[in-house]
């Protein structure tokens, strides 16, 4: 065994900063995918033909083709295509967003459409209108399913986003690499990110865990 | 208050209602009965357009409800609706499902919807259950929230699409008699039942409906003690 913990100390700094890096990226691109994947998810459910079927198209490309190959596409294509530059970051953002849209409009179409019929049948027979019943009435319920499969989303994104390393965006693996280089061991390095990376997966599997306690609860 | 003239509904290539053709009287109370698939909950949901009717015409107090740009909203206030399954909503108290609709589709003021809606779970009975949650109470006594949350709406006209069938045998009494108090009350009201006592004692009128089409209609006396036709003969030879 050639186990050396002790030459990877002076750059911990370093890797520890990646932890901000990918969290930066990680949240931003979360939020936006929640948000495009709400709307794309109201498409779904809508009733117009024509982008319900743009929804599902969306929804079908970008779950069926590889995830670094849209990461790759977005930030090779976008300078060849446009002339723009795009940085690493944006590009990180704009994949893992609209990656992970495509993702959370299936999970809450799938979560309002396991909401019993019969919900929407009374709200309509009382005379509620279309926004106060799907607000009030049908997404109050679906939060039950949507919420704990969303964390899980978020959990794969969060693990996912080293991924990003391929287009040399300084995240937490990155790091991991760069310092391997520089010490000319591999190993150690990785089992330190290693170890961030499951402590993040933990925190957000715990903070899922509490969601759902609370769903329960609620009822 | 209620007028169908020649209604048909087919669900696909599938002709579910065949020329349907009734009213219903300010006040009366009338009953539908027929075997499993004639059509009755069909007939029933057009006539809050739950359905929309591929042809023919429902006038509601004279106004053609089925015309492409009826008011259906208008329609709904004043048309409520009991479902066999009561359809609570399971996340809001009993005083929240009463209130909701009225305070949200009528913007009536939450107090004056909340003393309705005391009022009204005073009437089933269910006074103290006010803040409990629908998943609490039994059967029988969600359905009579479910029907006092579809009056808190004030409507003209209550449906009633088989309000007894899910509730174990002995909690059909206490929904039922909430309904008669109602009939006794003046209310309007259209139900599909299985309960032929119901029928035979609170109506005023019964349809008897079989393949999608008005087979008979008559008084209960007459219909239950003398049927014309062969098919309502024979459906009441089985369900007696
Ligand atoms: N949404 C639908 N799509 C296709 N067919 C339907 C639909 N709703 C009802 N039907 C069909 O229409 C026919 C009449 O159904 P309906 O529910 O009105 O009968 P019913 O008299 O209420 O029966 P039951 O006593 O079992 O409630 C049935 O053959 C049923 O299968
Ligand atoms: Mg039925």
């Amino acid at each position: 065994m050639n186990l050396d913990f002790t030459q990877i100390v002076p750059y911990i700094p370093f890797m520890l900063e990646g932890i901000w890096v990918t969290l930066q990226f990680v949240i931003i691109a979360i939020i936006f995918g929640f948000i495009l994947g709400s709307i794309i998810a109201l498409v779904k459910i809508g009733k117009f033909p024509i982008l319900r079927f743009l929804a599902d198209a969306y929804t079908s490309i970008f779950r069926g083709t590889p995830l670094i190959l849209q990461l790759m596409l977005i930030y090779y294509a976008v300078p060849q295509l446009t002339g723009y530059d795009i940085s690493p970051f944006l590009s990180a953002i704009l994949t893992f967003g609209l990656n992970s849209s495509a993702y959370v409009s299936e999970i809450i179409r799938a979560g309002i459409q396991a909401v019993d019929k019969g919900q929407k049948e009374a709200a309509e027979a009382l005379g509620i209108p279309y926004r106060p019943m799907m607000f009030k009435i049908i997404l109050p319920q679906a939060m039950k399913n949507i919420l704990p499969a969303l964390m899980n989303e978020f959990i794969t994104l969060t693990k996912e986003s080293a991924l990003v390393s391929v287009i040399s965006y300084l995240d937490l693996m990155r790091r991991a690499q760069v310092v391997g280089s520089d010490i000319y061991r591999n190993f150690e390095p990785l089992m330190f990110v290693g170890l961030i990376y499951y402590c993040l997966v933990m925190i957000l599997t715990l903070i899922g865990k509490y969601v759902e306690k609370r769903l329960r609860t609620s009822d | 208050m209620i007028k169908v003239e020649h209604l048909h509904k087919s669900f696909g290539k599938t002709e579910v209602l065949t020329d349907l053709n009734t009213s219903i009287e300010k006040g009366e109370v009338l009953t539908i009965i027929g075997p499993s698939g004639s059509g009755k909950s069909t007939f029933l949901r057009c006539i809050n357009l739950l359905e929309q009717p591929t042809s023919g015409h429902i006038y509601l107090n004279g106004e053609d409800i089925t015309k492409p740009n009826a008011d259906t909203l208008k329609l709904r206030k004043q048309v409520g609706m009991v479902f066999q399954h009561f359809h609570l909503f399971p996340h809001m108290n009993v005083l929240d499902n009463l209130t909701y609709a009225p305070m949200t589709v009528k913007g009536t003021a939450k107090k004056e919807a909340q003393s309705l809606a005391r009022d009204l779970l005073f009437k089933v009975g269910l006074s103290e259950k006010e803040d409990a949650y629908p998943s609490s109470l039994s059967g029988g006594q969600k359905q009579r929230v479910a029907i006092a949350r579809a009056l808190a709406m004030e409507p003209e006209l209550m449906l009633f699409d088989e309000p007894t069938s899910a509730l174990d045998p002995e909690m059909v009494k206490e929904v039922l008699d909430v309904i008669k108090d109602l009939a006794h009350g003046g209310m309007t009201l259209a139900v599909v039942t299985h309960e032929m006592g119901f029928a035979k004692e609170v109506a005023d009128r019964v349809i008897f409906m079989d393949q999608g089409m008005i087979v008979e209609e008559s008084n209960p006396k007459k219909f239950f003690e003398k049927p014309e036709t062969v098919r309502a003969q024979s459906f009441l030879d089985k369900v007696l």
